[in-house]
């Protein structure tokens, strides 16, 4: 076979080479969605597409764990699909990166989507330079999932709804032999423990126009202290990546108690044995003082990318999501909480036991600091977390290192504010 | 034959390559060098006046940078301890191998190096099961011998050990076949001579075949060094630089600097900071074995 | 006293090939296993029950063919393109005398050094401008030239009598069609083993698919089970499904070829 013949084959294939996903003629829609929800949200595209014959929507899975960066190489790459799901945290670096529409005047035209249908603290996470950088979705928070009948064994009836009880009964609950804990906080993979304690603590995270950690401040390290108790004190395991599914030892009463998302309500309900269905319950965090502690507003939105070539079709989509009836279809399939308020009237979850107490918390939830760097941050936290857990560091050491990571991070912010 | 066309002909020839390489080789290093004198990052992407030209702040911010030095414990604990490892059962199965009491080479050899042709992702993954707490394999047949489970991965303290035995098994096969040609490049002369004199396979193996096999060890040592100087798929898929980062490699670091927080100017400074970690090594090495020789 | 020897030697080689053995048996063997069977303890050695269900649900749900259909079409590609081209180069640099043709060759072979991730971030930057991100040519381009590959060729090639070269060119062939007919037949050893090399190093490449490829269409094999991995965690079974298929090809290939490559590496580095 001749050479040339060779370098010709070769070239007939490369425009194969330069296509990426799919040519379309019909509008082709490209949704990247995470983890379960890529999974769920498959099923309800077939009654989208059949409402609007002249769009398809082809979702595509993506890991949590892989999704942050896949989304910024994307963006860097040039290929962002036309539309996706963001959690709200990250809703700030793609503002900034002028990567996400703003929906504001689609909101406008709208019969179907409204600010006010939305929980406020939840619609206020997607509003950034008063742009809508995205429309709730589903909504998250975490709060407290815990075994009835072992509270109730040590005395309480009700659970926890101050620091001090919370502690009190995490302490009654734990114990060497056998080996158990009041709570689980795996502080190997969450942030959320130690900065939920800290913004009940009126810790503000960071300060000065959210360019410089204050993690050092009073009320941070009083969170953090109170939090290094629980592991000091044996009211929760130090080593955690031993429990890599935690709803086998739930059921056994290793732990007692487990502050986690919505998500698990059905997990719970799966996996747990029928016995022990009646045994556990939700509750809203207690505070410091003895209300209902406030907690964080996560969940996702779903946000319309600029690059998009078919972004009357995207809207479409997104209100479709966004109805009552859809938000109530997804919360079936998926049991991801409605962000939309009227939704939570639906009997499945006003009559839902464990949905209650979600639907408390959500009136007590506060945002995260809107900026980019913040899941980086996020995460120094927990490693720090985990190291003042094992007591590798004392709480001021690493409350000051935990600062000075964070200052470095945020160099480029206080430069480009106060700077230049 | 002109001289002319006999070099346009050469540069004919050479072309492809060395513009493929000069442009997708050559030109990123450069432009790597000068991206670490920067401070490019997300922002920068977004807008390109927000990138600042920096000197060598990122280099020093590494000297600075605890969690770089945590990298590096790790590197050099992996290559320090997998390194010397590695080659040693390297050298125990070409030796076996070499022997000329055994039949089923081709068996055997096949055998050995079949891990090294294995996909890393894909042993990654069945490794990860393999070391798991309760239902891996290692932990069971460690429990015939009394040994009570150990927590491989989430240990912090055994977490990096895991990784270089995974590590050792996947690569000694091609070790051995260079240190297979290397005994086989050995005089049988030396060693029947040695016999006549009364020597011991011991005394046979420290004062023939060690030495004569200098140049090969130190070979492979080299090419094992600047391997396992990039370890990276095996913390990423098995571990993500955990637990309390005792897996945290440079490249790790690096990728998660560059690829997950766009910290772009700092990563390319880690990059060419690795670079010239390989380089000392590779001297260091040369250096001692030539002091060893001389000794 | 031989026959000592002789036990404990093939004790010794038997062991060693079962510790090396074991995970990979162990990894097929749990791939024919129904869901959760691997999770107890002890581990089953061999499945109860043998199933095909993982594999019949990566090539439906997990759309396993276009992967392996993108790991095949890449490697042979890359394969394919870099033998013509390095060849080229290694047989410029063997038979071919012009001014600086031995600095250049050090040049390459010295920067054979330099970690290939010092240039991912300004490759990716550069193929983006280029529109090859999220593109088969994103994994061909950077493939196409090989430093070790032309050392390699280079190498064998300055052992062809120069006297060959010397009758054809007597006999008027031009410099093309000596490369092209008396060149590259006479290579053919080390091509196969430069293009066993180069197929199995592309196959298994993971980090710069992952960086390069956006859609996961686009995936190749280790970077859709490194995928795989992440969401299921708990599904070991399918995992180890995904791992067969993405290491037999790779086996199988090998096992056929074997000699080649295992001599190709063998004389690589005994010029050291």
């Amino acid at each position: 076979m001749k050479l040339v013949h060779v370098f010709a084959g070769i070239c007939c294939l490369l425009p194969l080479g330069c296509q990426s996903s799919s040519r379309d003629d019909r509008a082709e829609i490209v949704f990247w969605a995470m983890g379960r929800e890529g999974e769920e949200v498959a099923k309800l595209m077939p009654e989208f597409e059949r409402r609007n014959p002249d769009i398809t929507v082809r979702v595509q899975m993506i890991p949590w764990q892989a999704a942050h960066e896949k989304l910024l190489t994307s963006y860097a790459g040039n290929s962002l699909p036309d539309m996706g799901q963001l959690g709200n945290t990250w809703v700030p670096e793609f503002q900034l990166l002028n990567a996400v529409e703003n929906l504001a005047p689609y909101i406008e035209e709208s019969n179907t989507v409204h600010p006010e249908d939305f929980f406020p603290g939840i619609w206020d996470t997607y509003v950034i330079d008063s742009a809508v950088c995205g429309i709730p979705w589903y909504v998250d928070t975490r709060l407290l999932f815990y075994r009835k009948d072992l509270l109730a064994k040590a005395g309480y009836a009700d659970p926890p709804t101050s620091w001090e009880e919370w502690f009190d009964v995490s302490a009654k609950l734990s114990g060497q032999n056998p080996e158990r804990y009041g709570m689980f906080i795996p502080t190997n993979n969450e942030f959320q423990p130690p900065i939920i304690m800290g913004v009940q603590k009126n810790s503000s995270l960071l300060k000065e126009n959210n360019t410089r950690g204050d993690f050092s401040g009073n009320e941070f390290r009083a969170a953090l202290t109170d939090f290094h108790r629980f592991f000091s004190n044996g009211w929760a395991p130090v080593k955690t990546t031993q429990i890599a599914n935690v709803y086998q030892p739930f059921a056994e009463g290793y732990f007692a108690m487990y502050i986690t998302g919505p998500w698990n309500i059905n997990e719970f309900q799966r996996r747990l044995p029928r016995e022990l269905q009646d045994k556990w319950m939700t509750a809203p965090l207690p505070g410091p003082e003895g209300k209902t502690g406030v907690s964080l507003a996560g969940g996702s939105g779903l946000v319309m990318f600029r690059n998009s070539r078919h972004k009357e079709k995207v809207w479409k989509v997104i209100e479709y999501l966004s109805e009552t009836d859809v938000q109530l279809q997804f919360y079936h399939i998926a049991t991801d909480m409605p962000s939309r308020v009227d939704a939570w009237r639906d009997s499945s979850l006003a009559n839902n036991k464990y949905a209650r107490a979600f639907f408390e918390q959500l009136n007590h939830v506060v945002a995260t600091p809107k900026i980019p760097e913040w899941e980086q941050i996020a995460q120094k936290v927990r490693e720090y977390a985990e190291l003042v857990s094992m007591d590798r560091l004392t709480v001021e050491e690493a409350t000051s290192a935990l600062d000075r990571d964070v200052d470095q991070m945020l160099e480029k912010r206080r430069w480009m504010i106060y700077g230049k | 034959m002109g001289n002319r066309s006999h070099i346009r002909a050469a540069l004919f020839f050479l072309a492809p390559a060395l513009i493929a390489i000069g442009v997708f080789f050559f030109i990123p290093v450069i432009a790597a060098f000068v991206l670490s004198f920067t401070d490019f990052d997300i922002y920068s992407l977004a807008n390109l006046e927000y990138a600042r030209f920096t000197g060598f702040k990122n280099y020093t911010r590494i000297f600075d940078d605890p969690l770089f030095w945590k990298a590096l414990k790790n590197t050099l604990y992996f290559l320090l301890i997998g390194g010397p490892l590695s080659v040693a059962v390297s050298l125990c199965a070409a030796l076996l191998l070499n022997s000329r009491l055994i039949r089923f080479k081709t068996f055997f050899r096949l055998a050995y190096f079949t891990p090294v042709v294995t996909t890393l992702v894909a042993i990654a993954v069945v490794w990860r099961f393999v070391y798991h707490p309760r239902f891996g394999l290692l932990n069971y047949m460690l429990s015939w011998f009394g040994v009570s489970p150990v927590d491989w991965l989430g240990d912090p303290n055994w977490a990096m050990p895991a990784i270089i035995l995974m590590a050792v098994w996947k690569n000694f096969g091609y070790n051995m076949i260079i240190f297979i040609a290397g005994l086989q490049n050995i005089p049988k002369e030396l060693y029947e001579a040695a016999s006549i004199d009364g020597a011991s396979w011991w005394q046979q193996f420290r004062s023939i075949t060690i030495p004569m096999l200098a140049p090969t060890t130190l070979f492979i040592s080299i090419i094992t060094m600047i391997g396992y100087f990039q370890l990276f798929a095996e913390p990423y898929v098995m571990t993500q630089g955990g637990p309390l980062n005792s897996t945290l490699s440079i490249v790790y670091y690096m990728y998660q600097m560059g690829f997950r927080w766009w910290n772009m100017g700092y990563s390319a400074a880690l990059a060419f900071v690795l670079f010239a970690l390989i380089l000392i090594g590779s001297l260091i090495q040369s250096r001692i074995q030539k002091k060893t020789k001389i000794a | 006293m031989k026959a000592m020897t002789r036990i404990f030697l093939y004790l010794a080689l038997v062991i060693i090939a079962g510790v090396t053995l074991a995970p990979l048996l162990w990894m097929l063997s749990a791939s024919f296993m129904p869901r959760g069977e691997a999770s107890v303890f002890p581990p089953p050695l061999i499945p109860v029950t043998f199933t095909l269900e993982h594999y019949i649900d990566l090539f439906t749900r997990g759309n396993l063919a276009r992967y392996l259909f993108n790991s095949a079409f890449l490697s042979v590609c890359v394969t394919i393109i870099s033998l013509v081209i390095n060849s080229m180069a290694g047989y410029a640099f063997a038979k071919y005398r012009f001014p600086g043709r031995d600095s250049v060759f050090k040049l390459l072979v010295s920067s054979m050094i330099i970690p290939a991730q010092v240039t991912m971030l300004p490759l990716f930057l550069m193929l983006n401008k280029m529109g090859f991100i999220n593109t088969y040519m994103g994994v061909i381009i950077p493939g196409m030239a090989g430093i070790f590959g032309i050392f390699l060729i280079r190498q064998f090639a300055a052992s062809i009598p120069d006297s060959l070269i010397e009758a054809a060119r007597i006999d008027g062939a031009g410099d093309f069609k000596i490369y092209w007919s008396i060149i590259l037949p006479l290579c053919k050893p080390i091509l196969i083993t430069l293009g066993i090399f180069t197929f199995m190093g592309t196959w298994n490449d993971f980090l710069w698919p992952l960086i390069v490829m956006t859609d996961d269409s686009m995936y190749t094999l280790p970077v859709a089970l490194a995928n795989l991995s992440l969401e299921h965690v708990q599904d070991t079974e399918l995992m180890m499904a995904g791992s067969v298929m993405t290491v037999a090809p790779v086996l199988i290939l090998f096992a056929a070829v074997q000699k080649y490559y295992i001599s190709g590496i063998m004389a690589g580095s005994v010029k050291e």
